[in-house]
């Protein structure tokens, strides 16, 4: 603003422009660069050629089904062949949205702990266990989940499907007092993932918390806010953008989450929302059991599960991107001073 | 060393060091009002859930007491104090129960693996035996996960010889050129971290084995181990590479270096701790990874250290297929494997931690000393030549 007003008062004198710097650049930094310019473009050259290559080997399944890909739920490859992701995808995205109702709400209190409530000596162990956490293979959350949590959360089955059945969800339409009709349900395979998708979720959302501008918060207490004042009008609308980012690559996590799902899972192939009953399935899983019974490459089996693994690595390389997009908008003002 | 600074600060007259005055909430109140809000809470709910209501179940008694802890808390609050206070109160509350029960739930799930694997662990030939000989009814102390550490190990290093070189070549593309074509690179690797584990063993399914026609061995689950690992690597190493002081760099522009001699000689070895540590725990998330590998590696019972020829285990397939037998013993035996693959996570985690404990730029004593003696030695020698 005020040179502008001043080159109005001395209209002789010519405006200043930066002369433009053009430095050469040497044979050696073209070389290097174009080394790290390919290596930065092969992660699209990767994800191209999984593109290309599960399309080719789909191409079959497609063909033979067509539409009815989509509609049909029974995965029968050997002849007469009936297959289709009707039953394995919702129920897939079933465990995925129960997994998001406990891990967001979890995730981000866990971030606020860290990043604005916990003594200062426990903000680094504490960090280092939500990455300890993100570090722990999923065969080991699968075990745990198969011999620890599942005995231990029957009971809190069938006191939700007693007590809370008029719920759609919770409804429960077998004997509540038979214990093996809640092994292997959505909602058990639900709870493992999101303990998967906490730490995610967590590390994400606990870096834009964290740099939520030190002057707006010391502004908050100065206006007499207390600490959840602070947080409910400096750090959470500061971080909103990177806690909707961090909730979609959780997304993605929990769509795609295999092994401990197969684990827990007694795979059915009719799709219900009653999430407390026994039976339930995913894509994933799908691949993962199904992949070893067909030796023969140019069986119509393993072209199928090609087909559902398109549409799986389709549905969430769309979710993943949409909130990589979000986080770095969200970063992109400190993208420097990360 | 460390005695010299100390004495260094002590001895130094001038004013006293900035040092944030701790305000202490710790009152009467403040302990006895959560105190008492968890016993009656506790009271009330055994109440309720042994004599009144009929529930069962540990989980939804401690779901249950949570909730009733809440509102008693609230409850008692609101006698004391005032409406500002009491939300206050009622979320600090609510996020420290997260952190607790984040810590709770991994330190349950390490110690429950660690327990109930010790009892293959404790055997001596759990670490030097194959399953070869073993079958599904041998008891517990014969057989092993020889093979499948032996396929880990392999594995897991020509997976890393594939993705870090790759990785960290990428980050630098992405910290130090720049320019309009890194934010979709960005992007896509970001979208790639969580992409789903099994695609990639589905990619080298149809792209190495059908295609090409690799037969499924070690290697094709390392390519697979790769495409997993790459994105982290890119990810982690791109954030240590960006908090590389920028004036370290423009020093080095200012000297006359040319972009690639900058990136060699000043960014990766200041960042050279933060890139380590990215790489062990790149490599930590890679080796517990059972989809990727279910697809490519076949599975063998017996040893075969060649990971070009043959099929191969590791670990974490190795427990996959036990903890699905039926047999008591295979059960057990898949947590002796789980076991072994916990103690390598924590191993190379903690070793992630004590190599990138701080900040790019900042040493460790002995690097400081190591340096020292360098530049002594340096200092030495130029002297010798002007003489």
């Amino acid at each position: 603003m005020p040179s502008e007003a001043h080159t109005r008062m001395m209209p002789s004198v010519p405006e200043d422009t930066p002369r433009a710097i053009a430095a050469r650049v040497s044979t050696g930094d073209k070389i290097f660069r174009g080394i790290l310019r390919a290596s930065g473009w092969s992660v699209f050259v990767i994800t191209g050629l999984i593109l290309v290559f599960l399309i080719i080997r789909a191409a079959k399944a497609f063909r033979f089904m067509g539409a009815q890909f989509l509609t049909t739920s029974a995965w029968i490859t050997f002849s007469p062949q009936h297959f289709g992701i009707a039953a394995i995808l919702p129920f897939g995205i079933l465990i995925a949205l129960i997994a998001m109702i406990i891990a967001v709400p979890t995730g981000i209190a866990i971030a606020l702990y860290i990043s604005e409530y916990a003594p200062p000596r426990l903000k680094r162990p504490l960090i280092a266990l939500m990455d300890l956490m993100a570090a722990i293979p999923s065969i080991i959350f699968g075990i745990w989940g198969l011999l620890f949590l599942l005995p231990r959360i029957i009971g809190f089955d069938s006191w939700l499907g007693r007590h809370l059945g008029f719920v759609p969800f919770f409804n429960f339409r077998l004997s509540t007092s038979i214990a093996a009709n809640y092994v292997g349900s959505t909602f058990i395979a639900g709870v493992v993932v999101s303990l998967m998708v906490i730490p995610i979720v967590t590390s994400l959302s606990r870096q834009v918390f964290s740099q939520a501008p030190q002057g707006e918060r010391e502004g908050a207490y100065a206006l007499g806010a207390t600490r959840w004042g602070m947080v409910r009008t400096v750090v959470l609308p500061f971080g909103r953008a990177g806690v909707i980012g961090a909730t979609m690559l959780g997304l993605g996590r929990a769509l795609g989450e295999t092994i401990a799902v197969t684990l827990i899972i007694s795979p059915v192939w009719r799709f219900n929302f009653h999430i407390l009953e026994s039976g339930s399935n995913s894509i994933a899983s799908r691949i993962a059991v199904d992949f070893g019974s067909f030796p023969d490459a140019g069986s119509m089996g393993l072209s199928a599960l090609m087909a559902a693994g398109l549409v799986l690595f389709g549905m969430t390389l769309v979710v993943n991107t949409l909130g990589a997009i979000v986080i770095s908008r969200s970063r992109s003002g400190s993208a420097t001073a990360d | 060393m460390a005695g010299d600074t100390v004495t260094a600060q002590t001895t130094t007259p001038g004013p006293a060091a900035d040092t944030p005055l701790r305000i202490r909430t710790v009152t009467a109140e403040n302990v006895l009002t959560p105190a008492g809000a968890a016993i009656g809470a506790l009271g009330l709910d055994w109440v309720l859930f042994e004599r009144v209501l009929p529930f069962s179940g540990v989980l939804g008694f401690w779901v249950s007491w949570y909730v009733l802890f809440l509102v008693f808390y609230t409850a008692i609050a609101a006698f004391q104090w005032d409406i500002q206070s009491v939300r206050d109160k009622f979320f600090s509350v609510a996020f420290s129960t997260g952190g607790v029960l984040a810590t709770a739930i991994v330190i349950d799930q390490v110690a429950y693996t660690l327990v109930r694997g010790f009892a293959a662990a404790r055997y001596p030939g759990f670490i030097t035996q194959t399953m070869a000989n073993a079958g599904p009814l041998s008891p517990v102390y014969v057989g092993g996960v020889a093979h499948a550490l032996v396929g880990t190990m392999e594995q897991i290093l020509l997976a890393t010889l594939l993705s870090v070189p790759l990785g960290i070549l990428a980050a630098v593309y992405l910290a130090e050129v720049g320019g309009r074509a890194a934010g979709p690179v960005r992007t896509l690797v970001d979208a790639m971290t969580s992409l789903p584990d099994i695609i990639s063993g589905l990619f080298i399914l149809a792209f190495a084995v059908l295609t090409i026609g690799l037969p499924k061995s070690g290697f094709t689950a390392s390519l697979a181990l790769a495409v997993t690992m790459l994105p982290i690597v890119t990810r982690a190493s791109e954030t240590v590479l960006r908090i590389v002081p920028g004036t370290l760099r423009e020093a080095s522009y200012a000297l006359g270096g040319s972009q690639w001699r900058t990136v060699l000689n000043v960014v990766l070895p200041t960042a050279r701790s933060g890139l380590a540590t990215a790489v062990v725990l790149a490599i930590a998330r890679g080796i517990g990874e059972t989809a990727p590998v279910l697809l490519v590696a076949g599975f063998a019972r017996g040893m075969n250290a060649n990971p070009f020829n043959g099929w191969q285990t590791s670990l974490p397939l190795y427990i996959y297929y036990e903890i699905q037998s039926p047999a008591p013993a295979d059960k057990i035996r898949a947590f002796g494997g789980g076991f072994a693959l916990v103690i390598l996570v924590l191993v190379l985690f903690t070793i992630a931690r004590r190599i990138g404990g701080g900040t790019p730029g900042e040493l460790t004593r002995r690097q400081r000393r190591r340096l020292d003696e360098q530049s002594a030695r340096q200092v030495a020698a130029r002297k010798g030549t002007s003489e």
